[in-house]
């Protein structure tokens, strides 16, 4: 066990944990913010994505003493009221089916529309690897060009 | 057409009123008197809450798991009260079966059985309504009119919210003949409505089953058997006793639940357990159960047909006929649901509570209460949104395992399964193999048929499928294969498979015959309707409806791009008619990348567009999906697949363009958590056949080689 001083979404937590527990697990266990979600356990479907600093990772596959001291940012974090332009994106076209792959898919949206905020459809098809089983694709790819207008718009206007 | 008015309650039918504390009326329905589908009574229930401040909340009695139920049946109660959705809370109702029925999620039922009785209860209630502003006015209840959560006089500036009325309306007597809205100018019903639970979701507060955490609560990992048909001999949990976060480990059966104080902590403990496994049962690979299924397919079976029209064998030994012949193999695979099972359970000397994601709430508190051999009553069960179900969460094992956990520990528990859990073990899609024999004679008529199927399951047919009803003689025959393999419906049981056997098989004897695929099946759906044998389960002119409007979508035998080529699935199930076409792009290295699905959907009246959209190109990705990658095998017993870097998934760049369109109807509304996957399959294997000559009759559909 070790302690760890963590920023998760601008607030400070410590936590006497195993070093080899995974982020995810900090965050839902000890921080208590379960909007980030387990699906597999090793990096493979992106339901436990959150942001280190501003890159999208799989938190189910960092173990916590990786984290170092860069700030963590999960779907609690990305806006106060849900108006953040890729989360009013997904409320529009209402894209969740089940919805509990889409907080993954919404930060893994986030990151995509930082580094690139004009997506081609071959930029979403290399970084949108989440899966979403009840396969609402076609709406997260819509929603994904919408929450570009959105963002953009923001920063032009 | 509607704007009837429903008369006729029987006596013993009751509407009960309730005041609610400060003030407000809950209205329960209950209709004694809908016949269900065997003659047999059933009650139908609904809840609705006006609150003295005009709050108006809608209940949602069944479970959600993604297919939209949550929003569409409170869109219909809505509708007929004549409220503004905005003003409308929707609650999720807990499991009350002398208040609610059919609280299930399964055979896309829920919009079916509940279309009328939701009507009912909203349409009801707005004559309650009504009635109390006659009375306050003074006015017969026919000069009163609704709009949008208000009752209005005519010709008059009178107006009264509802929230104003509940206190007279709850002191008066339950009106008798109500009138229902007209179908024709409904406000709602046929929108594009969201999801309720969206903004939960997206700002990642809605709590699902596994984010349950309560006081005293502790978290359980199992450790069970590897392979299927093995039992506990004995183990060793020194290590784990050791594991931070553990608590306690006990056995359970030929299992050991590891307790403790966080989800990852369990898990490591739980692997930590070095545990002996026996059996004494056979434990077969996959290639056993091919071969014994291919055998039993040759043998044929003991017990009576489930379907015979005419005499197959006497239309097979006829001269001058030309048989077709077909052999076809559905493998194992997962339900993989995103959030792996889980379930709280707390198992108190007075009583217990359930709380977690199922599909099916009623069965699991009957069941909990044969397992702890207590009153159904002492039992209360609360639904989550469920983090997917494609009827996994139908059953009854991990709401057993936390129940049991939770008793041997005596403490709250919410046990969950990792994915290698989920994936490696629990139930699957049954693995089956089909037979399929026609003839046609030496006008091209087809007139034998003879499916002859086997599988690890009760029925590996659907004996009423078309073309039954459209070919003279015609023959089902269904074995089951004995398999310590548990199984359990899957997204469109049986159908998720067959329906690629049937339409791959029709478009193999269409192209035989050098018939057009569409006019093929047009032509029977005629037959069918004209000369019907037999049952005919399905509405001929509905179906080719669906099948015209699709290839009239996609330019059907029209000059396409080079390369391009389209193959048709045309299905009917749970009342509901779906045709699609694929359109695959033949690649200069001879792989196959689908590029685009057309699609054609009659359920009766649309409830709510945005979420019937969704369920339907999302069952077309996951029949995709599924048909391309999805396989589990057996070695021994034992998974060899358990999780998603070994068991491919569709992504986002596999993902075709979709267009679907609805038939606009008036009949009775149907269910889509599942007639939309069955085609896709069929639709794009009949698309590589058109563009290749190759026939594909194994899922999946990756190790043909075609597809990257």
């Amino acid at each position: 066990m070790a302690t760890y001083n963590l920023t998760i979404n601008k607030k400070k937590y410590t936590v006497d944990v195993d070093p080899d527990m995974p982020l995810l697990w900090v965050i839902r266990d000890f921080a208590e913010l379960t909007g980030t979600k387990y699906g597999c356990g090793i990096a493979e479907c992106g339901a436990c994505t959150v942001h280190l600093g501003d890159m999208a990772i799989r938190s189910c596959v960092l173990p916590v003493a990786g984290v170092g001291d860069k700030e963590i940012t999960t779907i609690e974090g990305l806006s106060e009221n849900g108006d953040h332009p890729v989360q009013v994106a997904w409320k529009e076209l209402d894209v969740p089916q089940c919805g509990y792959c889409q907080a993954g898919q919404i930060m893994a949206t986030v990151a995509l529309l930082k580094q690139k905020p004009h997506p081609t459809d071959e930029d979403i098809n290399d970084s949108m690897t989440n899966i979403c089983r009840c396969c609402s694709y076609t709406r997260i790819r819509k929603a994904i060009k919408l929450a570009s207008e959105k963002v953009t718009g923001q920063v032009l206007g | 057409m509607e704007n009837r008015s429903v008369n006729g309650l029987k006596r013993r039918d009751f509407i009960k009123i309730s005041a609610l504390t400060g003030g407000g009326i809950m209205l329960g329905f209950s209709w004694i008197g809908c016949s269900s589908g065997k003659g047999k009574p059933v009650t139908l229930n609904a809840y609705i809450k006006i609150d003295a401040d005009g709050k108006i909340t809608i209940m949602a009695p069944n479970p959600e798991d993604g297919q939209g139920v949550k929003t569409s049946l409170p869109m219909i109660v809505a509708e007929e009260l004549d409220v503004d959705w905005s003003q409308v809370h929707i609650e999720q109702a807990g499991l009350d079966t002398k208040k609610y029925h059919r609280q299930v999620a399964g055979g896309s039922g829920s919009v079916k059985a509940s279309w009328d009785p939701f009507r009912k209860a909203g349409a009801t209630a707005r004559q309650m309504m009504i009635n109390a502003a006659a009375a306050l006015w003074a006015v017969s209840p026919d000069k009163c009119y609704t709009a949008n959560g208000m009752v209005l006089l005519k010709d008059s500036e009178k107006k009264v919210a509802y929230g104003a009325l509940t206190t007279r309306a709850a002191k008066m007597p339950v009106p008798k003949n109500i009138t229902l809205q007209n179908s024709g100018t409904f406000r709602l019903i046929g929108k594009r409505i969201p999801s309720v639970d969206n903004q939960a979701i997206v700002t990642g507060s809605y709590k699902y089953g596994i984010d349950t955490k309560r006081k005293g609560m502790l978290y359980a990992a199992m450790v069970r058997p590897p392979a299927f048909g093995q039992t506990l001999k004995s183990f060793n949990d020194i290590e784990a006793q050791k594991s931070p976060g553990v608590e306690k480990i006990i056995r359970i059966g030929d299992k050991i639940a590891v307790f403790g104080r966080s989800i990852w902590e369990v898990m490591q403990g739980a692997k930590k357990i070095q545990a002996e496994w026996q059996s004494d049962v056979l434990l077969e690979s996959t290639s056993d159960y091919l071969n014994n299924f291919k055998a039993l397919l040759i043998k044929g079976p003991d017990d009576d047909p489930k379907r015979q029209d005419g005499d197959i064998k006497k239309a097979f030994s006829k001269p001058g006929i030309r048989t077709f012949e077909a052999w076809y193999e559905a493998p194992f695979i997962a339900h993989n649901c995103m959030e792996p099972m889980n379930f709280f359970a707390d198992v108190r000397s007075d009583g217990v509570e359930l709380y977690g994601p199922t599909q099916n709430p009623e069965s699991i508190c009957h069941k909990t209460a044969k397992l702890l051999g207590i009153p159904e009553d002492k039992i209360t069960v609360m639904m989550t949104r469920m983090g997917g179900g494609f009827g996994r969460r139908l059953m009854f094992d991990f709401v057993e395992e936390a129940v049991l956990a939770s008793k041997a520990v005596g403490a709250p528990v919410n046990l969950i399964w990792t994915r290698e859990d989920d994936m490696g073990g629990g139930y699957y899609r049954p693995m089956c193999s089909y037979q399929y024999k026609a003839a046609v004679d030496a006008n091209n008529n087809l007139i034998a048929w003879h499916n002859n199927s086997v599988g690890v399951t009760g029925n590996a047919s659907r004996p009423n499928n078309f073309p039954a009803g459209a070919v003279p003689n015609l023959q089902v025959d269904a074995q089951d294969y004995k398999s310590p393999v548990t199984t359990a419906p899957w997204r469109g049981p049986i159908h998720n498979f067959i329906a690629f056997a049937e339409q791959t098989f029709m478009d193999e004897i269409a192209h035989g015959i050098k018939k057009d695929p569409v006019a093929f099946r047009l032509e029977l759906l005629e037959q069918a309707k004209k000369k019907p044998v037999g049952k005919v389960d399905y509405d001929p002119d509905r179906y080719a409806a669906v099948i015209q409007k699709t290839a009239e979508m996609a330019g059907w035998g029209k000059p396409k791009d080079k390369g391009i080529y389209q193959g048709i699935g045309a299905y009917y199930c749970f009342d509901t008619y779906i045709t699609q076409i694929a359109e695959v792009l033949k690649q200069d290295n001879g792989k196959i990348k689908i590029k685009k699905i057309y699609c054609a959907v009659d359920c009766g009246i649309l409830i709510n567009h945005s979420g019937a959209e969704n369920e339907v190109e999302g069952g077309i990705i996951d029949g995709i999906g599924n048909a391309l990658y999805a396989e589990i095998t057996l070695t021994k017993g034992k998974p060899d697949q358990a999780n998603f870097n070994h068991y491919r998934m569709i992504k986002m760049i596999e993902v075709p363009e979709i267009e679907v369109q609805f038939i606009k109807s008036n009949e009775h509304p149907t269910g889509l958590g599942e007639p939309p996957l069955p085609p896709a399959g069929p639709a794009v294997a009949n698309a590589v056949f058109a563009a290749t000559g190759v026939r594909l009759r194994t899922q999946p559909f990756i190790k043909s080689g075609l597809f990257d």
